[in-house]
């Protein structure tokens, strides 16, 4: 059906193809998108070189030993500075937070589209969406109303900390996976479930030994975008984790993440200080890190079976 | 060989408020195939269907009759459907392997029922590839995904994967349209090797395949069954006009 509309749409074209006016829009098109792509190239080249550019200026104009920037804490804006409380912050938040949101997600995908398919499709699936579309400081608001006050006053400590960041960014996360999850569950081929129930398996069997599996590498694909999402989530984190410069001992600790600092420290610094080269730094990092996701998402969903 | 696999009785469905079958009435004998003819849409699917439950899965489908399993109405209330449908495999109409291992595939049925050890997993995968004709073009890639098969070949390993639980029974939808003539034939020769421990029941348009394969062969026309009666005694000699009147190519 839809290629015979598109083999009509060609012979339109083909009948149509003398006409020079048609002929010149063709080519204004063509002109159009290629430069479109041409445009969004140069762009990413451009960021990733200006970054790199000024990332690594610490490193050779200001005399920051690599090996010190990366594994040491104590951040005072000198030469002296170790940036790792904050990487481990970003990496703590973004793997808690996955651990957090990645059952519930997939758990929820499977709800909405094996379990309850009616109900999944007509509420949840429209809730979900809408989730997807919140802008993250609403997410960050809502964090310090109500998880900080929560964490303080029946877990410990301040509130703020990164077990409030786990959990804002966690939540935050959690449509992003939901809906991901729930696509590549629904595109699992409804043949190879009659064959598990053919051969008398439960619905829970099915899910757990047909579909999972079937739908692994796209299920680790909506996680790792989770992730990415995560790491470069900036103004939510930033409102709830406290924003303390220390490696945290523990998850009622306050923390601080690359995005959070360079986001706090930006205003301080003046241009071309060794401070403000320092949060460059960070910021390469973070691309370096939203490339390798990008690297992780490609080589997952190479290895997808269906 | 009186014995009897399905009686069916008054067996009545619906899809929502459309009636796919009526008083359907069966007695389908053990260790024979039994082969079911008729136009498309005329309910072939749905009775096979009925008969592993898997029916049931359509949402808005009613039933009313029944179908006694060696005996046991299967839809009294306490018969698990899972439970019949590790004595009753089913072969799709278009080969269904999972995206695992041949192996994993094979295995599938055992390892739902809890059996774990390697050995004895080990043996049975290979009796079921053996008896399935297949074992000599798989035995050196048992580990490599059953995806990468030809269609025939994975049909066979489907076939394999609904044999290898033991069942009693192997309903079998229009197994070989989407097979080659080859894949086809052999096919065919194996439902003759497998009726010896197996009542098989093939929905099947081929009129030469159901003359071929099958020992009775029931046909249906708007969800009745018309006539059920020896394969030869209905190629020969019809009781009902319809009958004679699909065998012979004048609809359907
Ligand atoms: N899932 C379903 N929901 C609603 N109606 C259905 C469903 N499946 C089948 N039907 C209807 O039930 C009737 C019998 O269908 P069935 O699939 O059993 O036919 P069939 O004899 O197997 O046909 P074919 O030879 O084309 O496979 C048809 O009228 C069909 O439209
Ligand atoms: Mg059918």
């Amino acid at each position: 059906m839809a290629n015979a509309q598109k083999s009509e749409t060609n012979n339109h074209r083909l009948l149509k193809s003398n006409n020079s006016s048609s002929k010149k829009n063709e080519g204004r098109g063509k002109f159009l998108v290629f430069t479109s792509a041409v445009i969004v190239i140069i762009a990413t080249i451009a960021i990733t070189v200006f970054l790199g550019y000024k990332g690594i200026r610490t490193f050779f104009v200001y005399d920051v030993s690599l090996w010190n920037f990366l594994t040491t804490t104590g951040w005072d804006g000198t030469e002296n500075s170790g940036a790792f409380a904050f990487i481990f912050g970003s990496f703590a938040v973004t793997f808690l937070a996955a651990l957090f949101a990645a059952p519930l997600g997939i758990g929820s995908a499977i709800f909405m589209t094996e379990i309850a398919k009616k109900w999944g499709q007509k509420f949840l699936q429209p809730v979900i969406e809408i989730l997807v579309g919140i802008p993250s400081v609403v997410y960050g608001l809502i964090g310090v109303t109500v998880i900080v006050p929560l964490i303080r006053n029946h877990v410990g400590g301040l509130g703020f900390s990164l077990l409030a960041g786990m959990i804002v960014v966690g939540v935050m996360i959690l449509p992003t996976i939901t809906s991901i999850s729930a696509d590549a569950i629904k595109a699992i081929p409804s043949d190879i479930k009659d064959a598990s129930y053919g051969l008398g398996a439960t619905r829970w069997q099915t899910i757990y030994k047909v579909i999972i599996p079937a739908a692994l590498p796209s299920l680790m694909t909506a996680i790792v975008l989770g992730m990415a999402r995560a790491f470069g989530e900036a103004l939510a984190v930033q409102m709830v984790i406290g924003n303390v410069k220390g490696l945290p001992e523990s998850l009622l600790d306050s923390a601080a993440t690359l995005t959070s600092i360079i986001t706090l420290d930006m205003p301080h610094t003046t241009y071309g200080s060794v401070h403000n080269s320092l949060l460059w730094s960070l910021g390469l990092i973070l691309l370096i890190m939203s490339y390798v996701f990008i690297i992780i998402i490609r080589f997952v969903s190479s290895r997808r079976k269906i | 060989m009186d014995n009897h696999t399905y009686n069916v009785e008054n067996l009545n469905l619906w899809y929502g408020n459309n009636q796919a079958l009526y008083e359907i009435k069966m007695d389908i004998p053990e260790n024979e195939v039994t082969a079911i003819i008729g136009p498309s849409g005329c309910g072939k699917s749905t009775f096979l269907k009925t008969l592993n439950r898997m029916v049931e899965m359509v949402p808005g489908v009613k039933l009313s009759g029944d179908i006694n399993y060696y005996g046991n109405n299967i839809f009294r209330s306490g018969y698990h459907p899972e439970e019949l449908r590790t004595k009753v495999g089913m072969v799709f109409q278009h080969p269904n392997p999972f995206p695992k291992s041949i192996y994993e595939n094979v295995a599938f049925g055992a390892k739902i029922q809890g059996i774990r050890k390697k050995s004895v997993l080990d043996e049975m995968v290979e009796k079921s590839l053996k008896q399935a004709a297949i074992w000599d073009e798989v035995k050196d890639r048992l580990n490599s995904n059953a995806m990468g098969l030809s269609g025939g070949q994975q049909q066979r390993v489907c076939i394999a994967r609904a044999i290898a639980t033991q069942p009693d029974v192997i309903l079998m939808d229009e197994p070989t349209s989407a097979l080659d003539p080859i894949s086809t034939l052999r096919v065919e020769e194996l439902i003759q090797e497998l009726k010896e421990h197996y009542t098989i029941i093939i929905v099947t348009h081929n009129m030469q395949q159901a003359s071929r394969v099958s020992d009775r062969t029931a046909f249906f026309l708007n969800g009745e069954l018309v006539e059920y009666d020896n394969t030869d005694r209905i190629f020969s000699n019809p009781q009902d006009r319809r009958t004679e009147d699909y065998i012979s190519g004048k609809f359907g």
